[in-house]
């Protein structure tokens, strides 16, 4: 008789208690499962069932699985549920940080004349749609008002190098101020370039500022979205590219692409042109139902499901390029994955809840508005003033608190959603009550209409579908 | 391999009293000492050029040096000869009534493990220093005697078991007297962790003021049955979570510790990824090889499976924790059964009653970087896959 017991001694019983977490039909039999902090695993039909039943046989393997991932556990065990909370509360620590990321609307004048732009462009000589020195000090009294110790604020447009002058004065000033208050600040310009000068770039170098351009696809795709005088946009983004990348470092100059009916068919082309360009990075992303986008029926001209036949071509593409040692990354997968196997919430505004406008990422606007988010002073643009928070002479806590803001949060908890809360791709995914409000005059939007529902939820399939290869998910795992 | 306790001769008749029954002597060889210092120390003659002084409390003879003590006067121990890596500044307890010696600390090795009890409330399928169910609450004082006897500085003081924790006030007032005596001394405490799930527990500890101190607690796999057969203890897995929990809500350092075996082998993957998943903000997690003593021996059979069998698990283990910032290491495994890719974790062991090799190790080119074997596993159950460097 051994003093050691055998493992069977340590079995538990039959009885289990369930925790909560959610499935979905991946196809045929198989299903993802998804516990209340995102972790994940694929499972098949009958034993999703058995599990849920109370019937899963506590020796099995998919037994044990699913008590490792806090989907069950046995009645007394105190560490599923601590660790449970502990991860929950990790994955929504950065809403105590409160707002990071302050967007400064500088000038809403532009040198282009996009079809999409999803900002109402301004003709270039009308100063009125400049910020004032005025409005760029109210604005930087509010954003030194958070209480996140580390921010970021990002100059946008219209194109932003156009009141220069301004942004030489935030950044100086918030540098000041920064110091002062032993916070961290960061600047991003967001520009196509086509305006870029020397003296500015000197200027980025000197106070760390990154600039994020625009790249849509190859010169003549990139010169028929972006139309400007002399239809040069897309060589003197590249003049410009060349030199921002001399003067500041390769990694600080990034771009972002917008996808219009033209672009469709040509994502290959697209990615081509970013890995030829020597990024390492490129953002698929659809247009947005804003501003001229929406006026000029872009948004309308192509589907939800074309773009995600779009993405998913482009996103193969990557993974082929990869494997034959082209290192890019595509950024929404990415942030999508880093929901799925982190509790580090990437902070991406559109994909969190409660939602990130106001509370995690907020906009100044040229004329003093301040708005819950990009995309609010868009449909602000558009006669839709739904977001628009306050103004720079208001209280902080006026704006922050207003009713405009707390309403549109209070909606936007995706974990009592209709249908949000119990779709097991909820961990990963968010509310954007600036988008459905715009499409649907809605804060939460009928999800089954909804085509930010279609979209993140075809992306969220496919993920789980392309990472049942294991090169595949290792390939893409490492983007994270 | 150093051979730390062993019978003497001795002529000492001490206090049979209290502590004093088997006290403890620090050495020195260095003769030149004023008549107070001298009686604080105990001389170690160790080489033929010693001499034999006057005045030291105690003296100890290895046994080729018997000769020259012949017509002493002082209370002597004649040690054997194996006593030989003896030097300045390490301490030896003398149990007189049962003449025998234990070396409990030597100032040439950076880390000198202190056993605080035999009493444990697991009974590891694998443990090393199987526990007793005695009460041996004697080795309190003692051990606050020997960390007030210890030089200041040095690296690493560590504290094993059997389970330190079920001292309760007597594991306070030992890591309480490392802490104030050796301050700038990593104190790694080697405890299944169950009893900090007692937060007011932990509370008492986070309370002790260091900057280096360190939990070591070991979490099997991360199917609570599995680790809880491996430590054959109801309900250990989730107090120990409990308890790791505790201790870094309290921000106190906590290592993970995996003895990899048949029985850990197969949920290695998973537990990575659970530490990873769950417990990210450990300090550190080591993965160690089987040491073949203790318990091991008897349930060998069913604990033992070839380094080489499962080198890529290790490497994949390696990999998940690296990837997630978790800092992580490997020890007691050969070098060469480490797969590339996951040597950057590698430690050398640096216990020197390891670090014996095999034969097939005597012409790999990277002996030097490689720890070796425990003794144990030369002497009884080694792998057959080496692959030496050349």
């Amino acid at each position: 008789m051994s003093k050691f017991a055998a493992l069977s001694e340590y079995a538990v019983g039959k009885d289990y208690l369930l925790l909560p977490f959610t499935f979905a039909k991946l196809k045929a039999k198989e299903y993802v499962v998804t516990n209340l902090v995102g972790e994940s695993f694929l499972i098949d039909r009958d034993d999703l069932e058995n599990l849920v039943l109370h019937k899963s046989a506590t020796n099995s393997k998919v037994f044990s699985k699913a008590r490792a991932h806090h989907l069950v556990y046995i009645e007394g065990e105190k560490s599923p549920l601590e660790l449970l909370a502990l991860k929950y509360r990790t994955r929504k620590r950065h809403l105590k940080n409160f707002t990071t990321l302050h967007m400064m609307v500088v000038s809403l004048r532009c040198d282009h004349s996009c079809q999409y732009c999803q900002v109402s462009r301004q003709s270039e000589d009308v100063e009125r749609f400049d910020m004032s020195i005025d409005t760029a000090n109210k604005s930087l009294e509010h954003i030194f008002r958070t209480p996140s110790t580390s921010l970021k604020i990002e100059f946008q447009g219209g194109e932003p190098l156009l009141n220069f002058d301004v942004i030489e004065h935030v950044v100086q000033e918030a540098e000041n101020k920064a110091k002062e208050l032993g916070k961290d600040v960061q600047f991003v310009i967001a520009t196509t370039m086509t305006l870029l000068e020397d003296y500015m770039l000197d200027f980025c170098k000197e106070h760390d500022i990154k600039l994020s351009t625009s790249l849509d696809g190859p010169e003549d795709l990139h010169n028929s979205n972006r139309p400007r005088p002399g239809k040069d946009s897309y060589q003197r983004f590249r003049a410009s590219l060349d030199k921002a990348r001399d003067v500041l470092g390769k990694q600080n100059v990034s771009a972002l692409m917008t996808t219009t009916n033209k672009s469709l068919d040509r994502v290959e082309e697209i990615i081509d042109e970013y890995v030829s360009l020597g990024f390492s990075e490129i953002f698929l992303r659809p247009l947005s139902p804003y501003g001229f986008a929406k006026k000029t029926k872009a948004y309308d001209s192509y589907q939800i499901d074309e773009w995600l036949q779009f993405y998913k071509k482009g996103l193969n593409y990557i993974i082929q390029l990869n494997k034959k040692g082209h290192k890019i990354k595509e950024i929404y997968t990415t942030i999508i994955l880093r929901k799925m196997l982190t509790f580090d919430d990437p902070l991406y505004v559109d994909l969190m809840s409660p939602a990130g406008i106001g509370i995690s990422a907020v906009i100044f606007n040229y004329d003093g508005a301040v708005y819950a988010s990009d995309e609010s002073r868009m449909l602000a643009e558009m006669g839709i003033e739904k977001f628009k928070i306050g103004n720079v002479n208001n209280q902080y806590e006026d704006i922050f608190a207003s009713d405009a803001l707390i309403e549109a949060i209070d909606e936007s908890m995706t974990v009592s959603s209709p249908m949000c809360y119990e779709c097991a791709y909820e961990p990963y995914c968010g509310s954007d009550p600036v988008f459905h409000y715009g499409m649907y005059g809605d804060l939460v939007g009928r999800k089954p209409q909804s085509a930010f529902c279609k979209k993140n939820m075809g992306i969220f399939e496919h993920i789980f579908e392309i990472r049942k290869n294991q090169e595949t998910k290792n390939l893409i795992e490492n983007w994270v | 391999m150093l051979n730390l306790a062993g019978k003497v001769v001795t002529n000492f008749e001490g206090n049979h009293n209290g502590s004093t029954r088997h006290p403890l002597f620090l050495l020195t060889t260095n003769i030149d000492l004023s008549d107070r210092l001298k009686q604080d120390k105990a001389f170690l003659i160790n080489k033929d050029a010693s001499k034999v002084p006057k005045g030291f409390k105690h003296i100890f003879v290895l046994e080729s040096f018997k000769e020259k003590i012949k017509n002493i006067q002082s209370p002597y121990t004649i040690l054997p000869d194996y006593f030989m890596y003896l030097n300045d500044d390490d301490i030896i307890r003398l149990d007189f009534e049962s003449s025998k010696v234990r070396v409990l600390y030597r100032n040439n090795t950076p880390n000198n493990s202190i056993m605080l009890t035999e009493r444990c409330n697991h009974y590891c399928l694998m443990c090393s220093q199987p526990p007793k169910e005695i009460d041996d609450s004697w080795l309190i004082n003692e051990t606050i005697e020997l960390i007030k006897m210890m030089p200041e500085n040095i690296p690493e003081l560590i504290f094993s078991g059997g389970e330190p924790t079920l001292l309760n006030d007597g594991f306070f007032k030992i890591i309480h007297t490392a802490a104030m005596y050796h301050p700038n001394t990593a104190i790694h405490i080697l405890s299944n962790g169950r009893t900090f799930a007692d937060f007011a527990f932990a509370q008492k500890y986070a309370k002790i003021d260091h900057d280096d101190k360190m939990v070591g607690i070991p979490l099997y796999s991360q199917e609570a049955t599995i680790h809880n057969y491996v430590v054959q203890a109801q309900n250990a897995f989730d107090e120990t979570i409990i308890g790791i929990l505790n201790l870094k809500r309290l921000k106190q350092k906590v290592e993970i510790r995996v003895v990899i075996h048949k029985q850990t082998i197969d949920t290695l993957i998973d537990l990575a990824n659970f530490i990873k998943t769950n417990l990210l903000f450990v300090d550190h997690v080591a993965l160690m090889g089987l040491e073949i003593t203790g318990f091991t021996r008897a349930n060998l059979p069913s604990l033992w499976i070839d380094p080489s069998e499962y080198k890529e698990v290790l490497a994949d283990a390696v990999d998940i924790l690296t990837n997630a910032n978790i800092k992580t290491s490997i020890y007691n495994h050969p070098l060469c059964l480490v797969p590339e890719r996951a040597r950057i974790a590698y430690k050398k062991s640096i216990s020197d009653w390891k670090n014996e090799y095999l034969d097939e190790c005597k012409r790999c080119v990277r002996r030097e970087e490689c720890g070796g074997f425990f003794s144990s596993g030369v002497k009884f159950k080694h792998t057959e896959n080496l692959v030496p460097f050349s």
